[in-house]
This record gives C-alpha cells, sequence and structure tokens, in this order.
C-alpha cells in the first residue's frame, strides 16, 4: 500500500480546509438569498388578496391595487414579444443556417453582444432619441415597447441560435438529399424539431422585459394613471415602475403595499421562467433523437 | 412502315412534347421557387445583420442628442476633473462628471471585492466539489437571483439591507456606497458564477486526468491545472460582472443614496453616472443643455459598455479558437 506519509496527509487537511471554505463561499450566497425572498413572501403575501389584484390604486398610490400597473406590464410585454420574436429568430436563423465564417458573421457576433451588455438606462436613452422623438411615436407604450423589444432582442437571437443548432446536422442533410431546398429544409425539418427551444427562449424574454424599469421610465411608463390604456399610442403604468414609484416618490405608504407590489412582480417573473424550464424539461424527454 | 408505326411514333413525339413542357413546367415552377427563396433569403440576411444596425443607431440618435452639447458647451477638462455637477446652479452652471465617474467606480469596486471572491468560489464548489443533487438545487437558487428585477433589488436595498447597515455599522442612513456595492454584487453573481461555470467546463478532460494521473489532490488539480487553463473565460466573466455593476440603473439609483460627491468611504452616500441620468432626465427640459449633458454621460456609458464587451469577446473568441486548433 501507499504510505501516508506528512506531506501526503498534509495534502489532504488543505483538500479538506479549502472544500470547506469553498462550500463556505457557496452558503454564504444561498442564505442570503433564501433570507431575502423569504422576507419578501413573509411580508408581501399577508397583502395580497383579489381586490389587491384587481383595484385602482387609490389616495395618492398609498391604499387600494395594481390593476392598472399590471395591465399596462402585459401591453408592454404582448407588444414588445410581438416585434423582438420574429425579428430575433429570422436573425438566428440566419446566423445559424446561413451565415459564412467571416468578418460579417464576427461584426453580427459583437454587435449581439454589445446589445446585450448596453446598459438599460442607454436604451431609455436610446429608445427617447429614436422611438419618442424622431419616429414621433410620443411617450407611449409603442415607444416602450419599441425599447423593450431592442432590449431583448440578444436574449432571443441567442436562446433561439442555440435551439437551432441542436437539431442534428443529418436532419438536414437528409432534407436537402431529398431535393428540398435550403429554406424548405428550415421551414420543414428545422424550425418544426426547434419550435420548443425558442419558445423556452421567448418565454424567458418575456420575464425580462416584465422586470424592467429604467427602459420604460422615459419611454411609456407613468406615475399614475386613473384609466386602462386604449391603445398603444397611450401611456401605461406598469409593475415594476409603480414598485419604483411607491418605494420611492410617494410618501407614507404602508409597509405592506410595495412589499405585495415587490411579491408579484417576482411572482409574474418567475411564474413565466417555471413554465420557460418545465417547457425546456417536457420537450428534453421527448426529444426524438 | 405501316399505317401503325406511324401513329406511335407521332403518339411518341407528342409524348416527348408533352414530357418537355412538363420539364419547362417544372423548370418555370423551380425558379419561382427560387426566386421566393431569394427573397426570403434577403429578408433573413437583413434580420440578420438587424443588430449591427441597432448598435450603430443607439450610438447615431444619442450622438445626435448630445451633439450640440458637445460641439458647445463641453470641455474635456471640465467633464472629467471637475467634481462639481451643477446643471442647476444658480451663480455657475457646471457639468463636471468626475464625482459621478467616481461614483460608479466605487461602486462597482465594492461589488467586485464581494461578487469575485464570492463568484469564483461558488463556481468551483459548485463544478468541483459539489454533490450532483446539491449542485442542481444551488444553481437553481443562483440563477433565480438573476431573474430578480433590478427594481426589486432596490427595493431590497432599502427595506433590508438598509436597516441591517444601521444596526451593524450604528451610522444614521444605511443607503451609500456598500449598500449599493452589496447589491450590485448579488445583481452580477449570477453572470460571474455562470461564466465560470462555462470556463471550467471547457477545459479539456485530458488535461485534469493528466494532472489526477500525477497523483495531484482534487485541489492541486483546480489550483494548476484547471484555473491556469481557464484564465481567459475566469477574465471574460469578471470582465462581464464588471460590465454589469456599471450599467446598473435602477438598483444602483435606489441604494446609493443621491449624493454627488467624491468618496472617502465605503459608508458615505453617492451617485452613479447611470443614476444621475436616470434622476434627472425627468425634469430636465427636452433639447435644453442639462438634457444635452446627460446624453453625453449617456455616450460614455455606451461607450465604457462597448470597450468591456470588445475586451471580453475577444477572450471568449480566442478560447474557442484555441480549442479547434
Amino acid at each position: 500500500m501507499f504510505q501516508q506519509n506528512e506531506l501526503i496527509k498534509k495534502k489532504y487537511v488543505t483538500e479538506r480546509l479549502v472544500k470547506a471554505i469553498l462550500g463556505l463561499m457557496t452558503f454564504a450566497l444561498i442564505i442570503p438569498t433564501l433570507l431575502i425572498l423569504g422576507t419578501l413572501v413573509v411580508k408581501g403575501a399577508p397583502a395580497i388578496s383579489f381586490d389587491f389584484i384587481f383595484t385602482y390604486p387609490e389616495k395618492g398610490m398609498t391604499a387600494g391595487g395594481i390593476f392598472p400597473a399590471l395591465v399596462g406590464t402585459i401591453w408592454l410585454v404582448v407588444i414588445s414579444l410581438l416585434l423582438t420574436c420574429p425579428l430575433g429568430i429570422m436573425a438566428a436563423i440566419y446566423l445559424s443556417e446561413y451565415a459564412p465564417d467571416n468578418k460579417l458573421t464576427r461584426m453580427i457576433n459583437l454587435a449581439i453582444l454589445n446589445l446585450a451588455g448596453v446598459p438599460s438606462i442607454v436604451h431609455a436613452l436610446f429608445g427617447l432619441g429614436a422611438f419618442v422623438l424622431f419616429f414621433k411615436f410620443g411617450t407611449s407604450i409603442l415607444a416602450a415597447s419599441c425599447t423593450l423589444a431592442v432590449m431583448n432582442l440578444p436574449v432571443v437571437i441567442a436562446s433561439t441560435r442555440e435551439s437551432l443548432q441542436s437539431v442534428p446536422q443529418s436532419f438536414r442533410m437528409a432534407s436537402l438529399n431529398c431535393g428540398a431546398s435550403r429554406w424548405q429544409t428550415i421551414r420543414y425539418v428545422v424550425l418544426p424539431n426547434s419550435i420548443s427551444g425558442i419558445l423556452t427562449g421567448v418565454i424567458f424574454s418575456v420575464s425580462r422585459a416584465a422586470g424592467e424599469t429604467a427602459p420604460i421610465l422615459f419611454t411609456g411608463a407613468a406615475f399614475y394613471l386613473p384609466f386602462l390604456p386604449s391603445d398603444v399610442f397611450s401611456q401605461c403604468m406598469a409593475l415594476s415602475m409603480h414598485l419604483f414609484t411607491i418605494s420611492t416618490q410617494v410618501v407614507g405608504v404602508p409597509d405592506s403595499y410595495p412589499y405585495a407590489t415587490a411579491l408579484v412582480l417576482i411572482g409574474v417573473v418567475f411564474l413565466v421562467n417555471t413554465i420557460s424550464v418545465g417547457f425546456r424539461y417536457y420537450f428534453r424527454k421527448h426529444r426524438k433523437w | 412502315m405501316n399505317l401503325t408505326d406511324v401513329t406511335q411514333k407521332r403518339g411518341a413525339i407528342s409524348d416527348m412534347e408533352k414530357s418537355k413542357n412538363n420539364v419547362k413546367e417544372i423548370l418555370r415552377k423551380k425558379r419561382n421557387v427560387i426566386s421566393s427563396e431569394k427573397m426570403i433569403e434577403t429578408f433573413i440576411f437583413l434580420c440578420g445583420i438587424s443588430s449591427i444596425l441597432f448598435i450603430f443607431s443607439i450610438f447615431v440618435f444619442i450622438f445626435k442628442e448630445a451633439y450640440p452639447f458637445l460641439s458647445t458647451r463641453f470641455e474635456l477638462k471640465e467633464f472629467f476633473l471637475s467634481p462639481q455637477w451643477m446643471p442647476n446652479g444658480e451663480a455657475k452652471v457646471e457639468y463636471g462628471g468626475m464625482a459621478l465617474l467616481m461614483g460608479t467606480v466605487a461602486v462597482t469596486f465594492v461589488s467586485i471585492c464581494l461578487s469575485v471572491p464570492l463568484g469564483m468560489g461558488a463556481a468551483i464548489f459548485i463544478s468541483e466539489f459539489c454533490p450532483p443533487r446539491l449542485r442542481e438545487i444551488t444553481k437553481i437558487i443562483i440563477e433565480s437571483l438573476a431573474a430578480i428585477p433590478s427594481v426589486v433589488w432596490g427595493f431590497i436595498a432599502i427595506t433590508m439591507i438598509n436597516p441591517l447597515l444601521i444596526a451593524v455599522f450604528n451610522i444614521p442612513v444605511g443607503l451609500n456606497v456598500l449598500n449599493a456595492g452589496i447589491i450590485l454584487a448579488f445583481m452580477s453573481i449570477p453572470v460571474i458564477v455562470s461564466l465560470s461555470e462555462d470556463a471550467f467546463r471547457s477545459v479539456p478532460t485530458s488535461f485534469i486526468e493528466a494532472g489526477y494521473a500525477m497523483g495531484a489532490t482534487r485541489f492541486e488539480v483546480i489550483r494548476r491545472v484547471i484555473i491556469p487553463a481557464a484564465k481567459k473565460g475566469l477574465i471574460a466573466a469578471i470582465l462581464l460582472g464588471v460590465g454589469r455593476a456599471v450599467g446598473e440603473t435602477m438598483a444602483v439609483l435606489m441604494a446609493s443614496g443621491h449624493s454627488i460627491r467624491i468618496v472617502s468611504s465605503v459608508m458615505e452616500p453617492t451617485r452613479t453616472l447611470t443614476a444621475t441620468i436616470a434622476a434627472e432626465l425627468g425634469e430636465s427640459p427636452k433639447g435644453g443643455e442639462h438634457y444635452q449633458a446627460l446624453f453625453t454621460i449617456g455616450l460614455a456609458l455606451f461607450t465604457i459598455s462597448f470597450i468591456i464587451n470588445f475586451l471580453a469577446s475577444r477572450l471568449i473568441g480566442k478560447k474557442r479558437r484555441g480549442k479547434k486548433g
């Protein structure tokens, strides 16, 4: 047998020590996270009721519900999705199926990475300069949704590209060998086989759009509106904006009100994320290859 | 040759003509398919280059709004060296961005000091030491950090970290550099963890096996083999963590305490570049000097994020190429 000399013993002591330290570090991350989420749930949950979700804010936003904010968020998310999805999916198809390995493609990749890294407030400035002022949408749902759409574009492109590339190359070869054209192959073979992954990414981008505040701050969200938006050219309230307002701008808000709003916002985001993860899990299990 | 033969031949000829026509028909159809396919492909190509278009137009539109200020009022020396940001000052209007820049640097520095060691430690633990079941749970919890919207982080800073800092350090207000740094650390940790994990995973198994074959312990393999091999990916992870911290707006606006000054300790409130835009754009008249100055800050932020992302992409890209060759 190998003899356990001093050196080796020392090595194993260090090993155990390192493992303990790293484990502690991980738990130093996990415990505060759980505490934070726990506090939000404990303090927010009692205030959430049917009335809270389906009534308007009252008394200068110190009481009442969050209904217009919730509706506004849905407007923003749906319209931004309608804009991002076709564009993002097409862009991903280009990158995954057509793009040759050249300078232009590298530039596109760099642009996508950059677009993902541009600070949200810079997106807000862009939205203000381009959609609100230049295209004359005014501060409206449309302008805010366009801003969110540009912001979400890299997310949709990245996830779509990944799921397109997970379709085996042999599927494409088989289809091309049957005489199908490139687009026919994409339309009838690649897309149907990757639609689940694409949907997962799209749903994930919903959660991002729902949570953003800075990009809609100057492009379409209002502090308070006593009515629901009627079309895409009207302003709207948004959950994230509402939480910002009641936790910093309005005085005399009872403690439970912002907690409950935060919990609803996180609830929406997590729910959407869970759906997306569930989707991915389901389709991975039922994959044909 | 009799009559039936001739008619048969004629039939054959007309058959041939028919099939010729058929071929023509098929070719015509095929041409249609090809031309419609060309159209679709052009459309897809246009969508493909849309990201370049967007990045370019972000720059153009922000530059367009900032240009009047840049061409007249703007002084490089004032913008970078004066700590006085007084767009509405009564005696003197000054646009010194140094205090704001220092605010961003201070907050980012604190957050990086917290998030890099914790994030890397957690990434190593998750990818190398963690039992599989615990790994799944840990990853879900850390990824859920990324899903929390930034305004909720701001709310957490005000309602949870603020009282905690007041109680621990015995200070009157807990909205300061440290608070913002802690919040930003939480926000950039998922980025750092997942990117470092990717970097660790991309180290070839043969390297690791070679390390074990030499009789190294796990820790020795991590320190001498995995970390050096994953170095570029790790630097990219840190860079993107920095990018996240520099660009974060709402959480920092709510957590940092709103006071323009050059900070001397982490217990002082401050104001960052991003927070200044968010706080002041609403009240600055459109097209005014103040408004243009805020777009100039936006331009600076855009440039910073561009540089960070460019460097990170170079690091990640090189690593990939290295693996291929």
